[in-house]
């Protein structure tokens, strides 16, 4: 006999604290942005307004990417489990199979709260506007989730090759959300050179924020930048096809 | 004297109460008796097999007797103590297997739980060195001691969860379903572990199970309960001439039988074979098997003879089948 | 043992017993007589012997400790930039009483504390509760919340080996990290850092122990993440706040007693007294997290029902 007991208040219990969770969570990063300001005026020499609107454009295309691509996440249950193997024997790509959109009401939450904190914060940014520059705005989100997309694709790669290998995704997807979500000013040296230009992440949310303000980069680079978030997307989408099929091959002549 | 009494309950009761929804808003309780009045008394040194069919309270009685579970009716005392407002003293002394349930810990080495159990348990130093070096040679761990337990097979697993209950020298041991998925093998040695445990005659044990093979070799008491009730308390024979089971005895004889048996309590089953092999069966309490075969070398020329003993399945399938 | 002896010693040691607290755990089976006095109480050793199982446990997970490792490390980086760049911001090089360095400090040792003091994600008991395996822990004559207590000390204290070190090593390669100046600082930090494993283990026992009564703890689970990344000083220093936000937190939060006040200890912001206060109030958190802790437990078992009839 299932001798659990629970009363029905329990349910809602759950079902409030579920939903609390789900808002908070989030809502942690744009806090400690907020705290920030705080006890300066500028951060890497940008203001409140417009390093959240890098933080708006970072949070909305991760989250879009997620909605589109995050299911690959499930890869490291997959290997772990054995179960990849079922996924591999059927005649359609792993890879579509695996990356099944996946609508949950957390995900589409997410990407509508970025997009509010990204219109509210160019709100705030008070930006001269002109078509060019709300069309930055569109290609920047589109495109940053596409790139965001190869980088988890990229990732879950390493599951072919190291079974437990979770945690050290999280490095460069949650990370490199982060990254992206201030001004690339306020990293320096090698790091910054790796993750801003190396991996491409000053593409996200960085160049197609100066191009909307009208400024020009501190660092130096031309301001067409702005829109060269759709090729940064496309060399990622090529280097994660390629990764992908490579540890698809080593994955099925080593076994699982 | 007074007896040793290790565990004692009276009219022990524990009811369930479900809340299910019933449309939009309301929401209906209804109560479910798990354990509806069990009196128990159980002396030093028993083994006790306490058996009935799924749902029938067993688990439950169990729970409440090691304290895990608060009863909602009666009165219980296990070796004195009140199961649970004095949970953690009583944990002293009993043992406890749980057939799905593990004591050991889990990601180290068997080894490890034992020296773990030593401190926990606060076992003297020399009985524990005593105990384990019996029971690594009784259940013959030493081939697993190093290996960590969640790799371990179900039987040793077994073995080394009845080595952990025992390792504190408890006064009671509970097993709740002990043998459940193992081999035959690693069943036969907890079986002969157990009937060497009852022998030394020091600790009691309360044995749940399904297996009634368990209970034929090892119990000499029997209980039986059903729908949270005790519907016998006694030894395994006095179950079976209740229960009216019957043994078997199977002759081949030379020749038909000519004479009918005219024998108080002794039937004739089934004849085959052209009269020669016959089955007659017993009632056990007017005439014994040997007067039967005695009678029977007297009429006719036995050629080969066997005894059947009665199915405990068939008892305890009839009790259960009867939902008393 | 000896049956026949023991009856009548028993008889009185258990009147005697009966006019005392009969849950204490520290209490010896009847008739067990040491045979010679012991420096070291039984409880005590068998605190010890748990904790060195909980050292042991986790030293086998050896994988998952390197890849807890690289994730702080790497979220070292990014925290440690951003922090300075609101320090640079200020103009006069220092935000809430933070300088560069000690801003630093604070950002690396907060990433190394992550593993030691466990902030979140910790789910053993809840799982334990769900799956009715929680059974074994209540057969053993050792409190729940004591034996939890030991196994997770044992888990603080490997991690203090492997998961505090290197991110500490990291930042002291890449940044310029503040040294703690006055010797007494080091000994301070140590119990102040223990005390924090120990409210934060109060904390996430209590959470856990939501699976006795809740369905679905992720939702609590998701609110404890929240309110310890943000109160505890995680997410950012809580002397960024403005002052009448922060004191209320720290007197009646235990939040900040579970991070911020080993960092703030570490990079010597304030004056000794103020400090040796400041780990004065974790010690009064301790207790209390862990009272919490025992009620919760005594609840929980007296409408306890385990899964599996």
């Amino acid at each position: 006999m299932a001798a659990q007991v629970r009363g029905h208040a329990a349910y809602r219990a759950s079902f409030a604290f579920d939903l609390a969770g789900n808002a908070l969570i989030p809502a942690i990063d744009l806090i400690a942005v907020v705290a920030m300001f705080q006890v300066t005026r500028v951060l890497g020499g940008f203001t409140a307004a417009e390093v959240l609107v890098m933080f708006g454009l970072s949070s909305s295309a991760f989250a879009l990417g997620d909605l589109a691509v995050g299911n690959i996440e499930r890869i490291r249950v997959y290997v772990r489990t054995g179960l990849l193997d079922a996924i591999l024997v059927r005649p359609l790509s792993a890879l579509g199979q695996l990356l099944a959109v996946d609508f949950t009401i957390r995900r589409v939450t997410r990407f509508l709260t970025g997009l509010t904190v990204l219109v509210l914060a160019l709100a705030a940014a008070s930006v001269d506007w002109n078509p060019a520059r709300a069309a930055i705005i569109v290609v920047a989100v589109g495109s940053g989730a596409a790139f965001f997309g190869a980088v988890f694709v990229a990732t879950a790669t390493v599951s072919f090759w190291w079974i437990d290998s979770g945690e050290f995704a999280n490095g460069f997807t949650y990370g490199g959300r982060d990254f992206t979500s201030y001004p690339v000013t306020v990293y320096s040296g090698l790091f910054r050179r790796v993750f801003a230009y190396g991996l491409g992440f000053a593409f996200v949310a960085y160049y197609p924020a100066l191009g909307v303000f009208g400024r020009p980069d501190p660092l130096g680079l031309p301001g067409w930048m702005a829109w060269c978030t759709p090729v940064v997307a496309f060399l990622a989408a090529a280097v994660a096809s390629v990764a992908w099929r490579y540890g698809i091959r080593h994955y099925r002549s080593t076994g699982s | 004297m007074k007896p040793d009494l290790v565990i004692e309950t009276r009219d022990l009761r524990k009811t369930f109460t479900v809340t299910r929804k019933a449309g939009r808003f309301r929401r209906t309780r209804h109560a479910i008796v798990a354990v509806d009045g069990v009196t128990l008394r159980v002396e030093r040194g028993e083994l006790l097999g306490y058996i009935g069919p799924n749902g029938a309270g067993k688990s439950t009685t169990l729970k409440m007797l090691t304290g895990v579970l608060m009863p909602s009716g009666g009165e219980v005392k296990v070796c004195g103590l009140v199961p649970v407002p004095q949970r953690r003293r009583l944990a002293s002394q009993i043992g406890v297997v749980f057939g799905q349930r593990s004591q050991l810990w889990y990601d180290l080495p068997l080894r490890d739980s034992f020296e773990l159990a030593r401190h926990v348990w606060r076992v003297p130093a020399a009985d524990h060195a005593a105990r384990l070096a019996r029971f690594r040679r009784d259940l013959d761990l030493d081939g697993f001691l190093d290996i960590p337990v969640r790799q371990l097979s179900l039987g040793q697993r077994m073995r080394g969860e009845l080595t952990i209950a025992l390792l504190h020298g408890p006064r009671v041991v509970f097993l709740d379903e002990p043998t459940i998925g193992l081999d035959v093998v690693s069943r036969q040695a907890v079986r002969s572990f157990l009937t060497e445990l009852r022998d030394r005659g020091d600790t009691t044990v309360v044995l749940t199970t399904h297996d009634l093979a368990d209970i034929e070799r090892l119990c000499r008491r029997l209980i039986v309960i059903d729908h949270g009730r005790v519907v016998h308390d006694g030894t395994l024979a006095e179950l079976h001439s209740r229960y009216g089971s019957r043994r078997r005895v199977l002759v081949e004889l030379d020749e038909p039988l000519a004479e009918s048996v005219a024998l108080p309590g002794v039937e004739r089953e089934s004849v085959s074979a052209e009269g020669r092999l016959i089955t007659f069966s017993l009632d056990g309490s007017s005439t014994t098997a040997g007067e039967l075969v005695g009678w029977l070398a007297s009429v006719a020329s036995l050629r080969d003879i066997s005894v059947q003993e009665p199915a405990i399945e068939d008892v305890v399938a009839r009790l259960y089948a009867s939902g008393r | 043992m000896d049956t026949a002896s023991r009856r009548p010693s028993e008889e009185r040691a258990r009147r005697r017993r009966s006019q005392r607290d009969l849950s204490s755990a520290t209490r010896r089976p009847a008739g067990i007589r040491p045979k010679r006095p012991r420096l070291i109480p039984a409880s005590a050793r068998s605190f010890g012997a748990l904790a060195a199982a909980g050292f042991r446990r986790h030293s086998t997970y050896r994988q998952a400790t390197v890849a807890a490792t690289f994730t702080n490390s790497v979220f070292g980086f990014l925290r440690c930039y951003v922090l300075l760049a609101a320090v640079a911001g200020t103009g006069v090089g220092v935000a809430a009483g933070y300088d560069a360095p000690r801003v630093a400090t604070y950002c690396w040792a907060s990433q190394g504390l992550i593993g030691v003091i466990f902030l979140w994600g910790w789910t053993d008991l809840a799982d334990r509760i769900r799956s009715g395996d929680v059974v074994a822990d209540l057969l053993r004559p050792v409190h729940p919340v004591t034996a939890y207590l030991a196994a997770d000390i044992g888990r603080a204290g490997h991690a203090a080996l492997t998961r505090f070190i290197v991110p500490i090593a990291v930042g002291a390669i890449f940044f310029d990290l503040y040294v703690p100046a006055r010797p007494h600082t080091y000994p301070l930090f140590v119990v102040s850092v223990a005390l924090a494993v120990v409210v934060s283990f109060g904390f996430r026992y209590v959470v856990n122990s939501a699976a006795y009564w809740l369905l679905d703890v992720r939702g609590v689970n998701m609110l404890w993440a929240f309110a310890t990344t943000v109160f505890a000083g995680l997410a950012f220093p809580l002397h960024f706040l403005p002052s009448w936000l922060v004191w209320p937190i720290w007197i009646a939060t235990p939040f900040p007693s579970i991070l911020q006040a080993p960092l703030d200890v570490l990079v010597e912001r304030s004056p000794p007294a103020q400090l040796v206060g400041i780990v004065a109030g974790q010690a009064a958190w301790a207790v209390v997290m862990l009272g919490l802790g025992r009620y919760v437990q005594r609840r929980a078992e007296a409408k306890l029902v385990i899964q599996g009839g």
